[in-house]
């Protein structure tokens, strides 16, 4: 392990972690513009999350350690998610331990916590949040692994890193399979971060909110927690699109200091193209009935796999 | 990675444009938005032939390109929107099979084409061998569309959706059919629209409805 390869790792982590809220930030003003209204500030998620850490914790009587547990769990997997994704550099010590796939297994180990402590209160919006984030889930995870499996195939690795070069430094040309894919995941980035298409994040209309109902019981800094939490995942998953789709830029290992500092305005651009981009699909489209959901991820897979077998019928 | 010829590479996007196009029609149940995803696919096949023609250099394909224009992508489009105004259809009935259970087969049928291609294509010499199966899929796929459909109409897109198929197929194995054939073929096609138009009249006369479940019963009165 270089010194470099520790500094980008620890630089990554502790990026993400600070950025995630401004990048939701971001959409929401984007989003605010759009349709519009006045914007909240750029840091307004973090006076939030300040605000929330001030206070103190209220647990309901019903609760298990389970319930306290999951905040950490979840804070805590999306963290380590962000170490194994190369958004800043390839060069990442800690990727050697988990590739694509384990990532789907993080994300889906912070979404089983998260539906079981919203089970765990036992109140009647806990566990209907909880159904539905599992039924949203089942059908996205899939969806997510074909879209990984594709560019898995093209790089003849699983190592996101490694997908990450290889797609980087491949002859310029039209991949067909890739166009696929890159719809198909953007799909099931609006899923499971519950955007507009599926669940609508400012909502909290009991009959159509997912993710929202699964926080009702969370006060305090667990709820601080679940919310850094979840802006985290949006931002993992913008940065998996960048590896998979966008992979220019990121500084590899060769490239040394100078390309880390290259490759760190570069990724904010791509976040803020990003941003706007699903600020425009939320505003543009409507939210879905939830029984039309499993459609909705249905052609994301069906989008996937078709890219899979394009790719291997027309091998390019 | 072996990187192809950029014209190849636009024909193979052009392929799989087609397979998507195909999936879409699978999935729409408006009329007038089938007929348009006909028209696009027609436009698409338009464009393939003409990248192939300049590619080989031979006419005879410039010559079908012109024909695709003419019938494919203006005349039966024109005409079915045509019928779509006077038989005053513009939804299809809910479709036999639940929409994601479709495409689920749409998928295998997707797979089994590859598969079935697979040696055909390892024996043809032409360049865009490799998008045979994706011309077998087309045409499995509008298949599909014609079982899955109830009224008269959108069978009858997805019958034409299945010539694009056939049309693609002969152009990915062999460079396209022979001028004969091709204009014997496009005529064909032709007189059919035709022909259904005048049928589909007869059967709103007989039945005030286009669905098609009205001719199952065999006999009269029941």
């Amino acid at each position: 392990m270089t010194s470099l390869g520790a500094a980008t790792q620890l630089l990554e982590m502790i990026c993400a972690a600070i950025a995630a809220p401004a990048f939701l930030g971001w959409v929401n003003q984007c989003r605010a513009w759009l349709q519009n209204r006045s914007a909240p500030s750029l840091l307004q998620p973090y006076y939030g999350l300040s605000k929330l850490f001030r206070k103190d914790a209220v647990l309901a009587e019903s609760a298990s350690p389970l319930f306290r547990v999951a905040p950490y769990v979840v804070f805590g997997a999306m963290v380590v998610a962000a170490a194994i994704i190369p958004s800043m550099g390839t060069g990442l010590p800690l990727s050697m331990a988990a590739d694509g796939i384990a990532l789907v297994g993080l994300l889906a180990t912070a979404r089983v916590f998260l539906s079981l402590a919203a089970m765990d209160v036992g109140t009647a919006f806990g566990t209907l949040g909880a159904r539905r984030e599992m039924m949203v889930g089942f059908l996205a995870e899939p969806a997510l692994l074909m879209v990984l499996f594709v560019a898995a195939m093209i790089s003849k690795t699983t190592s996101l890193p490694l997908i990450a070069e290889g797609l980087a430094t491949r002859s310029i040309g039209l991949y067909p399979s890739l166009a696929f894919t890159a719809v198909a995941f953007l799909l099931v980035l609006l899923a499971e971060n519950a955007r507009i298409p599926v669940d609508n994040p400012a909502t909290h209309l009991e009959l159509t909110m997912i993710h929202e109902a699964m926080l009702l019981e969370y006060s305090a800094r667990h709820l601080a927690l679940m919310e850094w939490g979840s802006a985290l995942k949006l931002l993992n998953y913008a940065c998996i699109g960048f590896a998979l789709f966008v992979p220019w830029g990121t500084s590899t290992e060769a490239a040394g200091p100078a390309g880390l500092l290259l490759a760190v305005p570069l990724l904010v651009l791509k976040l803020g193209f990003a941003g706007v981009g699903l600020a425009l699909i939320e505003t543009l489209s409507a939210k879905l009935r939830v029984f039309r959901a499993p459609e909705f991820l249905a052609t994301a897979f069906l989008l996937a796999v078709l890219g899979l077998l394009v790719h291997l019928l027309l091998g390019t | 990675m072996t990187a192809l010829s950029i014209d190849l590479q636009l024909l193979n996007a052009c392929a799989t444009l087609l397979l998507l196009l195909s999936f879409a029609m699978l999935a729409q149940r408006r009329i007038v938005s089938l007929v348009n995803l006909l028209a696009l696919q027609g436009a698409l096949l338009l464009a393939a032939t003409l990248l192939l023609a300049w590619r080989t250099g031979e006419v005879h394909l410039y010559l079908s390109a012109l024909l695709t224009l003419a019938l494919k992508v203006v005349g039966l489009p024109w005409l079915l929107h045509r019928l779509i105004r006077r038989l005053n259809v513009y939804w299809d009935a809910e479709p036999a099979i639940n929409p994601s259970a479709t495409m689920l087969l749409g998928l295998l049928i997707v797979v089994f084409s590859f598969g079935l291609a697979q040696p055909i294509s390892a024996l043809a010499s032409t360049a865009t061998r490799s998008t045979l199966g994706i011309a077998i899929a087309v045409i499995l796929l509008a298949f599909l569309t014609m079982i899955t459909r109830r009224k008269a109409m959108s069978q009858v897109v997805a019958f034409l959706s299945m010539e694009n198929g056939l049309f693609f197929g002969a152009m990915s194995a062999t460079y396209g059919m022979p001028m004969v054939v091709e204009l014997g073929v496009a005529l064909d096609v032709l007189v059919a629209v035709l022909v259904l138009g005048v049928f589909f009249f007869q059967i709103r006369e007989q039945f005030d409805s286009l669905d098609l479940h009205h001719l199952e019963s065999l006999r009269e009165g029941d």
